[in-house]
This record gives C-alpha cells, sequence and structure tokens, in this order.
C-alpha cells in the first residue's frame, strides 16, 4: 500500500502541477470574424518552459500545434486560416523540461459581428448630436433668430483683406498641411473662398501654395468659384494657386521665401499645422504681415497665439463657415454643437461631484451605455 | 444636378464609412480597405497634376526672370534628379543609388536644418509673448517662469524642489483641464463640420457658396 503511494506521487510529480484555471476559448468579441481569443491562467505550482497550443476541426482530433509560446504568454489569439461558424477544438500543454501539463480542452466558434459594442457610447453621443443638430436646423428654417458670439479672428478677416489692398501687396494663405480629407482643411477653404471673394473684389492678389496636390486641385476650384461668384472671373490666376511639395519642412522653406520674396500684407493660415507653424508665423511677423490664424492642432495653437495676431482655436475655425456665411442653416448647427457642449459640461460636473462624494453612480451610466 | 450629384455621393460615402465605423463586420472592413486603395489610386494622378504645376511655375520664374529665379533652376534639375533616380535606380534604403543619396545627403540634412530654426523662432516668440502688459500676460508670465525653472537642475537646486512641484502642478491641473476643455470643442466641431458636409450644408469643398 506505501508502495502505490508511492508510485502515485511520483506519477503526479512527472505529471506535474496542476493548472489553476482551465483553458478558455471565445470567439473575439468586436471583430471581423476569424479569430478566436484564447486566455489561460499559469499552473499553480511551478513554472512552464514554454506553452503548446494545438487546434482541430473534431472534438476527437487530430490536433495540431497551432503556435509555441513562452512562459510569460497567457493569452493567444489565434486567427489562422479559421472558417466563421465552424467549431474549433483546443488544447493547451504547459511544457518543463521534467513535465509536461495537458490543460482542458476548450471549444469555440469564430463570428464576425454586426456591431461593435465598445463603440456604444460613441454611437449613442452621435445619433443624439445629429438629433440635436436637426432640431437646431429645423428652428433655423422656421426662423428662429440665433445669436453668434463675435469671434475677433474672423471679423478681422475683411480688415486684413482691406489692409492689403490699401498697401498693394497681396495676400498668402496657406491652407495647412494636411491633406484634403482634413476636417481642418475643408474648413480652411470655407475661408479661403471668402478670401477669394474679397480680393477679387478688391482686385488683390491672392496666392495659394499648397502642399497637396488635391489641395491644390480643390483650391484652384474654391478660388476660381469665388471669382466669377464676385463678378470678376478675370481675376483668377491660376499660377498664384500652386502646389510646392508634400514635405513638411521643404514646404515650410519655400513658404518663408516666399513671405520674403513677396512680402504680402497679410498672411493667413488656416488647416492643419505641426512643427512649421511658428516658423511660418515668425517668418510672417518679420516680413511685417498682419497675421491670422486657425487650428484644430491642440500643440499648435499657443505658438499661433504668441506670433499671429488673430488666432481661430480649435472649433472657433469650423466655426468660421456658420459665421461668414450667416446661412441660417449653418447657424442651428453651430447652436446645436453649444448645446452639446452644455450635456458634456453637465456631465463632467456632475461625475466630478459624484466621485468627489464617493459615487460612481456617473461612471457607472456610461459603464451601462457601453 | 451639377451640385445634387457630388452632394449625394459625399453623403452616400460619408454615411457607409460612419456605419463602418460601428460594424467591425469583414465585409465592411473591405469596403474601408477598397476606399483607401481608391484614395491612393486618385492621389497617384494628382501627383501628376501636382508636378506640372510646379514645373509650369518655376519655369515662369525662370522664364520672366523673377526674384531669384536661380532657384528655380535648382528646383527643377533636383525633381528631374530625384525622378530619375527613383526610376532608373534603386529607391530601397542601403541600395546606395542616387535617389537614397539625395534623400540621405539633400533632403534630410536641409529638412533638419529647417526644423532646428524653431529653436531660436520659439525664443523670439516667447520674448514678445512674455512680457507683462496686463494683469493676464503677467499671470502668463509667471506660469512660463515657474514651468522653465521647474524643468532645469538649477531650479530645484534654487528651490529645494518646489519649483518643480510648481511647474508640475500647472501642467497637470490647469493646462490639463484647458487642453480638455479645447479639446472637446474641437471634437464638438469636428462632428459637427463632418455632419454639415454630409448633410450638404457646408459646401465650399466643391466651390459652393
Amino acid at each position: 500500500m506505501p508502495a502505490c503511494w508511492i508510485i502515485t506521487l511520483i506519477l503526479l510529480a512527472l505529471r506535474g502541477p496542476a493548472p489553476a484555471a482551465g483553458l478558455e476559448a471565445v470567439d473575439t468579441p468586436n471583430d471581423h470574424g476569424g479569430t478566436v481569443a484564447l486566455s489561460w491562467a499559469p499552473p499553480a505550482e511551478g513554472q512552464p518552459d514554454r506553452y503548446l497550443v494545438l487546434r482541430a476541426a473534431v472534438e476527437a482530433g487530430p490536433f495540431d500545434t497551432v503556435a509555441v509560446l513562452p512562459a510569460s504568454a497567457l493569452r493567444y489569439s489565434d486567427s489562422d486560416s479559421l472558417t466563421d461558424g465552424q467549431p474549433y477544438y483546443y488544447r493547451l500543454i504547459a511544457q518543463a523540461e521534467r513535465w509536461s501539463r495537458e490543460y482542458p480542452s476548450a471549444q469555440a466558434i469564430p463570428l464576425a459581428q454586426w456591431f461593435h459594442r465598445g463603440k456604444a457610447v460613441v454611437l449613442v453621443f452621435s445619433v443624439g448630436f445629429a438629433a440635436i443638430m436637426l432640431l437646431m436646423i429645423h428652428h433655423a428654417r422656421r426662423g428662429m433668430q440665433l445669436y453668434v458670439r463675435p469671434i475677433a479672428g474672423i471679423g478681422a478677416v475683411d480688415e486684413a483683406i482691406g489692409r492689403a489692398t490699401e498697401m498693394g501687396k497681396p495676400i498668402l494663405f496657406v491652407p495647412g498641411i494636411g491633406e484634403a480629407s482634413e476636417v481642418a482643411t475643408i474648413a480652411a477653404f470655407t475661408v479661403l473662398g471668402r478670401v477669394a471673394k474679397r480680393t477679387a473684389e478688391y482686385g488683390t492678389r491672392l496666392i495659394v501654395p499648397n502642399t497637396y496636390a488635391t489641395v491644390m486641385i480643390i483650391a484652384q476650384e474654391v478660388v476660381k468659384a469665388s471669382c466669377i461668384n464676385a463678378g470678376r472671373p478675370e481675376a483668377y490666376q491660376e499660377r498664384d494657386v500652386f502646389y510646392v511639395t508634400s514635405e513638411q519642412f521643404p514646404f515650410t522653406a519655400a513658404v518663408n521665401g516666399l513671405m520674403l520674396r513677396e512680402r504680402p500684407a497679410t498672411n493667413f493660415y488656416l488647416g492643419k499645422f505641426y512643427a512649421e507653424s511658428l516658423i511660418l508665423a515668425e517668418t510672417g511677423f518679420q516680413a511685417g504681415s498682419i497675421q491670422i490664424a486657425g487650428t484644430d492642432e491642440l500643440t499648435q495653437i499657443p505658438f499661433f497665439v504668441a506670433a499671429c495676431d488673430y488666432t481661430l482655436m480649435g472649433e472657433e475655425l469650423y466655426a468660421a463657415s456658420a459665421y461668414l456665411s450667416n446661412d441660417p442653416l449653418q447657424l442651428g448647427t453651430l447652436k446645436a454643437q453649444d448645446i452639446a457642449k452644455l450635456i458634456v459640461v453637465a456631465l463632467v460636473i456632475a461625475g466630478t461631484l459624484a466621485v468627489t462624494l464617493g459615487s460612481d453612480s456617473v461612471v457607472r451610466l456610461l459603464d451601462i451605455v457601453q | 444636378m451639377k451640385r445634387q450629384l457630388p452632394v449625394f455621393l459625399t453623403f452616400l460615402c460619408a454615411f457607409v464609412l460612419t456605419v463602418q465605423f460601428f460594424v467591425p463586420h469583414r465585409s465592411f472592413e473591405q469596403v474601408y480597405e477598397v476606399s483607401n486603395i481608391w484614395l491612393q489610386i486618385l492621389g497617384v494622378f494628382t501627383i501628376l497634376i501636382g508636378i506640372m504645376s510646379l514645373v509650369e511655375s518655376h519655369l515662369q520664374k525662370i522664364r520672366r526672370r523673377q526674384a531669384q529665379w536661380q532657384y528655380s533652376i535648382i528646383t527643377i534639375v533636383g525633381l528631374v534628379l530625384t525622378v530619375a533616380g527613383g526610376l532608373f535606380g534603386s529607391v530601397e534604403a542601403g541600395s546606395g543609388g542616387i535617389f537614397m543619396w539625395m534623400y540621405n545627403n539633400v533632403l534630410n540634412p536641409i529638412s533638419a536644418t529647417m526644423f532646428s530654426l524653431l529653436a531660436f523662432f520659439i525664443a523670439s516668440a516667447a520674448f514678445r509673448a512674455f512680457r507683462a502688459r496686463s494683469a493676464m500676460s503677467t499671470i502668463l508670465l509667471l506660469a512660463a517662469a515657474f514651468v522653465m525653472l521647474g524643468r532645469v537642475p538649477l531650479g530645484d537646486r534654487m528651490s529645494a524642489g518646489l519649483f518643480p512641484a510648481i511647474a508640475d502642478w500647472l501642467l497637470n491641473v490647469p493646462n490639463v483641464a484647458a487642453k480638455r476643455a479645447i479639446l472637446i470643442g474641437i471634437g464638438l466641431g469636428e462632428a459637427s463640420m463632418a455632419l454639415r458636409v454630409m448633410l450638404g450644408i457646408e459646401r465650399s469643398y466643391m466651390a459652393g457658396d
């Protein structure tokens, strides 16, 4: 009898320590299908040298090794030629030099999801915001008077164009170094349209250097249409809306050279800017130009504030189109933005108060939406 | 029709890509990938238009002998050499071709030089911005002084750790609060702009009024 105990103990020792928990295999949540997420806990005693992940299409096998993982791995995502809707069976073997231990097998069926649950909060807020916006547009259509606070930078656009006209110098408009798909670049086109219309009316030269050819093509169309709208199609000069380069600093060097040669009376920097923002704005300052800037790039706003006469900060750049057009529909969207901001501020205050008072109710509310 | 069709196409593309953001299914992922490929194809064609614009603008400068027209010759020669180096030589890193030689020995040093100018421009801009002309600019000056002193070993030694603590507080509390406020505004502004474009209210990008 003691011999049986000894043999049992030796067998147990060779078999290795039991794992703390079994192998868990689940369909990877919120994915495009074809993947299974495996997770496990390390053996309760002893450190394995490696883990072998085995997979079979039927429970009886045969099982093929799909991955050999280091001892530190406690999860694995299997995406190797899996078919959605077909069950897969997994085995995991923890191996050391003297022992190996097989985890209980697990089964999972990979599936593609039609909705990303992690983005539920974004969806709820997006739908809510769109609803508020449509409501405000509806009110604006019915003649509701909407007040929009004056924005100094936008108010100064006409003044800056007038100054250039009086001085007989050109105006430089830099639509950023972002692609045409950037929201900030689209916002810049709006202001460009306004500036081009005014310069066409006053007969002032407008220079628009571009980093991307796509941006150049749109800028050319915007300037041309504005000249036509101003009743002066001959004011459009294609050579003044040109492509420079898509490289950041060569573009900066080219624009700086342009500023020092042409000495524009007014510089507009509107759109997406990065490290070149201050180099451009300081050169413009040294050239004696009045400067209006606007960007949604948070790190560049302080540079523009320091070096330019007027700066449109973040959302003010997007508000420019509504502000300049004075179109009730566009103003309605600005009001919707204000309401959404009010809701966000209310949530921030409520969350801060709740957490200060020891309650996580607001956090849990957002978790429920999630 | 000339206006309605682009607005409809914009709405359709924006709507499909918005839905794609919430749907992880492979079919929608393929829609996103295909749209990206189309974007790249269109981008290639626009590069040709860009090069034409560049050449035309510089040739005009040379013809008219405009100010500093000599640099335009360098630009045209640089363009021709780069294109030739890319077409007839290797563009792989470490290949030793003329294309990579120009990239490593001409473009990179020039770009680094331009970037390094930023240090001097920061100094000159800071000199103007930090003048104590009003109560607000005095606060800005003091905040900047504390942050600068808190970020150098001398400030730490001078104040026995007080300046770094003040600098950290300024950066982590009022600075982060202001940044988040601006970010919330930017986020809502972007969403609002995107909806305006989708609904055809904002048409400036298609030269609309």
